[in-house]
């Protein structure tokens, strides 16, 4: 096993039913590295980071065949255990969604729920720690008992962030993080990324092209459910190797 | 021609609406009116007298304030676990799943009457002869119409109702919070208990509201199971019958020796059923209002 990577896809295939989603998709993500997945809608990238944390498991009638490692370990075997899974393998989703509930109780959700903390004190520590890494602390501090409701949509989105770095996950999934943000919460959520990926390996669909290549490492690119190409970022953004990954990134269709 | 037909039409409406504005303004009016002069501190909090033409209601209000408060314990709790399994874990296409959705609505399409007749015939001689003959044979404890059937009866009743309303609240919580919740690892229980039922709470309290609404009012389901003609005394135990004010007013009016002389009980009876039923959905209310205010805070 190589210790560089963090997961390892072989021939994934996936089914919505009958229909297939996926085809053949085989990639390895690097521990610690940003890796961006782009391409055009309904190309598969959301249905590939979903198949990550097992979170189509919720879709009814849906199967993958193919293999998904973590860290070597089988993530679709009987014996690997979803609940802890998810924990290690947070996600960020395109619409923030933090609960109805305070600022404070969203970020101690997931210690509480995992039994991760012994006392209100530890806790403490911990919203207050998880908060100062998604880079929102100083903004909230004061008004840890206000619904998180309050907070304005980039806010929500750290908050969000913030409640999945709480249960101390390995791998941080994020399916379009920023599309609903304007353009300064953006920028906030992409600098994030950049210092979260010193402790992370993350994982970023984006549909947006610059900001794959601001943040990410290396970039795959999925086209009608196959992954056509992944390549080091630089190099699929100056130098693709593909035909379609060239039409996509120029802008010729997507 | 068109904007006549129009016009027409809004005022069809109108009228419609205005017809049952005038028949609940004619009910609520007759039975203030007639009822109004034998309302007393005294009607409220004494025993009927006299074959019920004298004294109060006390008892009929007690029971069926009892009744409705059992039949809620029961039928919420009840009510709220099928709504669960049916919102968060059947799937749509499992045969257990069509089957009890289909048995549930059309519980509810069910007479009262037959819920009386089943609850005579399940509770009472069935669950209750048997606890009867295991627990106390040669007597009659739990096998004969009581408070606790009458209360279990109508809680059958409601049912279906609590069950729609809470499972419709639950479904409306969107599901994005499920797959937050479930994505910080949260088992699919931690997720209902933390995530979906606070949000539900409205739900399960508006269940609870209609269905001490129907429970206070339904008459049918108790007459063969728990509710007393005359029973001066209140129950002290879950297996005495009780009186009930839906049934004292049936039994005023038809059985009365009197009727003239009724007539007025009869009334202020009717006037205390409704200011009942109405302080009954107005506490539920005012419990939601403030569930929702702290959940929503």
């Amino acid at each position: 096993m190589d210790d560089q990577i963090k997961i390892s896809v072989k021939s994934a295939n996936f089914f919505y039913g009958s229909q297939q989603a996926l085809h053949e998709v085989n990639i390895s993500i690097r521990r610690c590295f940003v890796t961006a997945l782009i391409g055009p809608s309904g190309c598969g990238k959301s249905t590939f980071l979903r198949a990550l944390n097992r979170m189509n498991d919720l879709i009814p009638g849906t199967r993958l065949e193919g293999r998904v490692e973590l860290d070597g370990q089988d993530v679709y075997s009987s014996s690997m255990d979803v609940i802890q899974l998810r924990r290690r393998v947070g996600m960020i989703f395109q619409r923030s969604n933090p609960f109805p509930m305070s600022i404070y109780e969203n970020v101690a959700y997931g210690p509480r729920v995992n039994g991760l903390m012994k006392n209100r004190a530890e806790l403490d520590v911990t919203v207050e720690k998880t908060l100062r890494s998604a880079a929102l602390w100083d903004e909230v501090k004061d008004r840890l008992a206000r619904s998180a409701m309050s907070l304005s949509g980039g806010q929500q989105q750290r908050l969000c962030i913030a409640r999945a770095l709480a249960v101390e996950p390995e791998v941080l999934l994020m399916d379009e993080p920023a599309s609903a943000l304007d353009p300064i919460s953006t920028a906030k959520v992409e600098e994030l990324i950049y210092e979260l990926k010193r402790t992370y390996t993350i994982v970023i669909v984006t549909h947006n092209m610059q900001q794959a290549a601001r943040v990410s490492d290396e970039t795959g690119f999925f086209l009608n459910g196959r992954l056509v190409e992944f390549a080091e970022t630089k190099k699929l953004f100056t130098a693709p190797a593909k035909r379609e990954t060239e039409d996509y990134i120029t802008g010729r269709f997507g | 021609m068109r904007r006549m037909v129009d016009r027409t039409f809004v005022a069809m409406t109108l009228a419609a609406t205005l017809v049952i504005l005038a028949m609940i303004a004619i009910i609520l009016g007759n039975v203030v009116i007639h009822g109004r002069d034998r309302l007393s501190w005294e009607f409220l909090t004494a025993a009927p007298e006299q074959g019920m033409m004298a004294g109060g209601i006390f008892p009929a209000i007690y029971g069926t304030v009892l009744l409705v408060f059992l039949m809620s314990i029961v039928a919420v709790p009840f009510g709220v676990l099928v709504a669960i399994y049916f919102a968060e874990y059947a799937r749509a296409e499992s045969r257990l799943y069509r089957w009890t959705r289909m048995a549930v609505n059309n519980l509810a399409g069910v007479p009262s009457i037959v819920f009386g007749l089943f609850g005579l015939g399940f509770f009472i001689q069935t669950i209750g002869h048997g606890i009867d003959q295991v627990l106390y044979p040669g007597y009659l404890v739990y096998g004969q119409p009581s408070v606790l059937w009458a209360a279990m009866t109508m809680a059958v009743l409601t049912l279906p109702v609590v069950i729609i309303t809470v499972e419709e609240t639950m479904r409306a919580v969107p599901q994005e919070y499920r797959e937050a919740s479930l994505a910080l690892g949260a088992t699919r229980l931690q997720t209902i208990l933390r995530v979906i039922l606070p949000q539900a709470w409205s739900g399960v309290m508006t269940g609870a509201i209609l269905a001490i609404s129907r429970g206070a009012g339904e008459v049918a389901p108790v007459l063969f199971t728990g509710a007393a003609y005359f029973l001066p005394q209140l129950p002290t135990r879950a297996n005495e019958q009780f009186m009930h004010l839906g049934y004292h007013i049936y039994a005023m009016s038809t059985q009365s020796p009197d009727v003239e002389a009724t007539k007025p009980i009869l009334y202020s009876t009717v006037f205390v059923l409704l200011v009942l039923t109405f302080l009954l959905n107005l506490t539920a209310i005012l419990i939601r209002n403030r569930m929702r205010r702290w959940t929503t805070r």
